[in-house]
Parts: structure tokens; C-alpha cells; sequence
């Protein structure tokens, strides 16, 4: 099976989530995961924005300026969703009251801390947003990136290189070969995608990783990348 | 007399505002940006302005404006990143020194705005502890858990948008209009209004969402429901 795309990826994530859970999806591929969580779930979606409760995005004729996620896309309103403001929806972030956060990640250290919100691109402004206050947060930080970089370095390393968002703070890592636990000893691989031995993965993993006895292999349907 | 806190036009309402005020602009996501203030602050033209607003590149958001014009030494915001490669105006004039920038998580940026206008001069957070963005300020644990010292922003005069105002001076938001609009509100000497519907019977008391003591005055500027 080749590695997953960012649909699969973002599927694979989606299983996981408990019915009736809280969740914040990060800007980019974990805005995906909302395309493979099914009504009958009663998962709330929570947006910094202050919506919780964010539908599927909204038709050109069901269009508000107003009802927009913290992603300013056009969106629509579950049953039973609540709009407050920048501080209410941020007390909910930081008073523990979301269950999961999915973000993406550049890298992530077997301690779990996280750097997702500066690249270094030198004159580029600063832009942090909320992803501090999720990862510090949020009860569940998950992880969905890429294994290894496009120059094929590693993305789970013994310490991050690049600035912090957070320290200690990942619980769970998705990657497009991968779903790996982080755990006091260290990062322990949960899934592998068949065709890729212990010893490959181990290679594509900048620090010290141990397979689980019960490892799966990695599923995902055939979905359009 | 009876109240009326309803003004014609927003340079009316923004006649008095001096160089080197400190300026508050809500809005998030493409909803509760004040543009029609924002046009008139430009033109009104004061020098040496703090802007305390969550982004200093929003596309949608006219803040930008105040910035190119010249008239703005200092940002404080969560995100101040152009779109794309190519530099925003801002980037360059941050690049060139000639405008500074407090960047802090949005959680940060939000309480430290509900400080201020609660009465509370400085709170303890985990969120930016270890980051970059934590860096220089005081650190106590509690609870075994490293926090920083954050400080209440106050400040001269809050920009918001609202849906309706009335002529006591409570505002009712749109969707996730509200965002910022209510704690920049309470955190600013002067605050003013713009909405789309200014009415001279009052908004139900359960309805309001800004209460009357903390605007001043109502700009009735229409547009889309």
C-alpha cells in the first residue's frame, strides 16, 4: 500500500474521535478530519472564533459574512451549537473543556513538545494565533503531518529545532506511514503501513522509537487525494 | 434629555481622538471589522497610534490602512503574517524597524484585553511558557505547572462592529460577529460602535450583548444583514 494522502490521513484521524466528543480542528489538513465525521456522531466542533457547534461550510445561496470559522471559511451551524465571544471561546480552550485538538505540526520531540507556528522564514511576520492555547489547552493534542520532511528528514526528533509552540504537550502523532503514541519512554508506534518494516520506520524516525506488540497495520480507504 | 448616543456620521464620532492614542480594532476570521471607522480614523489622520487588533494583515480587514498611511508605531496582535511570499506593507516596515510588534498567542491577547477591562492589572497563564513568545516574563508555578505573568492591556478607544445598536448604546452582534467587540469594549476609555441598524427603541434586555455603559456612541452604517 503506498503512504496515505491528506484525505486518508485526515480519515484514519477521524476514526479515533469519541462520539459526543468536543473537538478543535487546526487550519489546513485537520480541517479535513470534519469531512469524515458523520452527523450521527454528535461531535461538536469548536472554532476560536467562539462557534461551537461548526457544520459542514456553507452553499453559495446559505452564504453569511457573519457565520464564518476561525478560518473565515463560510460555514453552517449544527443542532444545538452556541456562538460566544473571543474570551468565552478561549476560557473553553484554556479551562481544559475540549477533548482533542488536531493540528499540524513541522515537528514533534519524544517528550511531546510541539513546534507548529514558526518556520523561520526570515521578514515574514509572526503569526501564532491560537495554536499556543490548544496545545496547552486542549485535554488531547493530536498530530497529522507528514512522517518526514519533503527533503526526506525527520519530523519526530529527540528535540525540536524550530521555535516552541508548546512544551510537552502531544499525546498522539498521525503521519501518511504511521499513528504513534507518545508515551514516558518515548514514541511508540501504534500502526505501520504494510510494506514498511520496523527498521525503515526506525530510520525515517529521528529519535529513539519502539514498535508495540500489538501493532496494526494502517488502513485507510481509497480516497481521492 | 433623553439618551442618545447615536452619531450621523463616524467622523463625528471620532473627532477627538489624539496622537499616540491606543486604538482597538476587534474583528476576526472576515466578521466584526469596523471598516467604516477605520476609513474615518484614517482620514482624521492621527499620528503614533498603538493598534491592539488579533491581525495586522487581515485582507478583510482595513486596519492595514492605518499602518500604510504612516500612522501607527506599534502593533499588538496574534497574527501579523502577509499571504503569500511577498511582504505586506507591515512585514516591511517591521523588517525596516520602523514599526514595533507584540506578538502573543490569542488566548494571551484576549485575556490580557478582559484584564484590562475588569479591573484585574496582571493574571498567571501556561500558555506561551517556554516559547519564544514567553520569553522576559516572570515565571511562578502553581500547582507544578510553570506559568507566566501576563498584563492587562488597556486602552483609548475601541473600533467595533455590531448588528444593531440602540440609542442607549447596547449592541446586539451577528453570527461570530461579536469576537473581540465586547472585552475591547470594556478595556477602552472611549468605544464606538458602528452597526448596521441604529434604533432609537431599545434592544431586548436579554438580546444585548455589549450593555450601554461601556459605548458611547452608535454609528448607524448599513450594509448586508
Amino acid at each position: 500500500m503506498s503512504a496515505l494522502n491528506r484525505n486518508q490521513m485526515a480519515w484514519r484521524a477521524a476514526q479515533d474521535l469519541a462520539d459526543g466528543s468536543v473537538v478543535n480542528l487546526g487550519l489546513g489538513m485537520p480541517v479535513l478530519v470534519s469531512n469524515y465525521i458523520t452527523a450521527d456522531r454528535d461531535i461538536f466542533l469548536q472554532s476560536e472564533n467562539g462557534i461551537l457547534g461548526v457544520g459542514p461550510e456553507a452553499d453559495e445561496a446559505h452564504q453569511d459574512r457573519n457565520l464564518v470559522d476561525a478560518g473565515s471559511r463560510r460555514v453552517t451551524l449544527q443542532e444545538g451549537a452556541s456562538i460566544v465571544d473571543s474570551v468565552a471561546s478561549f476560557a473553553m480552550i484554556r479551562g481544559g473543556h475540549i477533548d482533542v485538538t488536531i493540528l499540524g505540526a513541522f515537528e514533534v520531540a519524544t517528550n511531546g513538545d510541539l513546534a507548529n507556528w514558526d518556520a523561520n522564514v526570515p521578514a515574514k511576520g509572526p503569526l501564532v494565533g491560537g495554536a499556543m492555547d490548544l496545545a496547552v489547552g486542549a485535554n488531547g493534542v493530536w498530530i497529522l503531518m507528514q512522517h518526514n520532511t519533503r527533503d526526506g528528514a525527520p519530523r519526530l526528533l529527540e528535540a525540536c529545532n524550530l521555535p516552541l509552540t508548546a512544551p510537552a504537550c502531544v499525546t498522539r502523532i498521525y503521519t501518511d506511514i504511521a499513528v504513534v503514541d507518545l508515551t514516558p519512554d518515548g514514541f511508540l508506534v501504534r500502526e505501520i503501513l504494510a510494506g514498511i518494516s520496523s527498521e525503515e520506520l526506525k530510520s525515517r524516525t529521528g529519535a529513539p522509537t519502539t514498535i508495540a506488540e500489538d501493532c496494526k497495520p494502517l488502513k485507510a480507504p481509497e480516497i481521492a487525494a | 434629555m433623553a439618551i442618545d448616543k447615536r452619531v450621523a456620521t463616524a467622523a463625528e464620532a471620532l473627532a477627538g481622538v489624539k496622537d499616540g492614542a491606543v486604538v482597538m480594532v476587534s474583528g476576526f476570521a472576515g466578521a466584526g471589522f469596523p471598516n467604516v471607522l477605520l476609513e474615518a480614523l484614517r482620514d482624521a489622520g492621527p499620528k503614533g497610534l498603538t493598534l491592539v487588533a488579533n491581525s495586522a494583515t487581515h485582507p478583510y480587514s482595513l486596519t492595514h490602512t492605518l499602518i500604510e498611511a504612516g500612522m501607527v508605531t506599534k502593533v499588538i496582535a496574534s497574527a501579523a503574517r502577509g499571504r503569500g511570499r511577498e511582504l505586506s506593507p507591515f512585514e516591511e516596515l517591521w523588517r525596516d524597524g520602523k514599526i514595533e510588534l507584540e506578538c502573543l498567542p490569542q488566548g494571551n491577547f484576549s485575556e490580557r484585553i478582559r484584564a484590562g477591562g475588569a479591573g484585574i492589572p496582571a493574571f498567571y497563564t501556561p500558555v506561551a511558557y517556554g516559547t519564544e513568545l514567553g520569553k522576559g516574563r516572570e515565571v511562578r508555578e502553581f500547582k507544578g505547572r510553570p506559568c507566566i505573568l501576563e498584563e492587562a492591556i488597556t486602552g483609548d478607544l475601541a473600533l467595533i462592529r455590531g448588528d444593531v445598536g440602540d440609542r442607549f448604546g447596547n449592541v446586539r452582534f451577528r453570527y461570530a460577529q461579536m469576537n473581540f467587540g465586547l472585552a475591547m469594549a470594556t478595556a477602552c476609555t472611549t468605544t464606538v460602535a458602528e452597526v448596521r441598524e441604529a434604533t432609537a427603541t431599545a434592544i431586548p434586555p436579554e438580546d444585548v450583548q455589549v450593555p450601554s455603559v461601556y459605548v458611547n456612541y452608535v454609528v448607524p452604517v448599513g450594509g448586508e444583514a
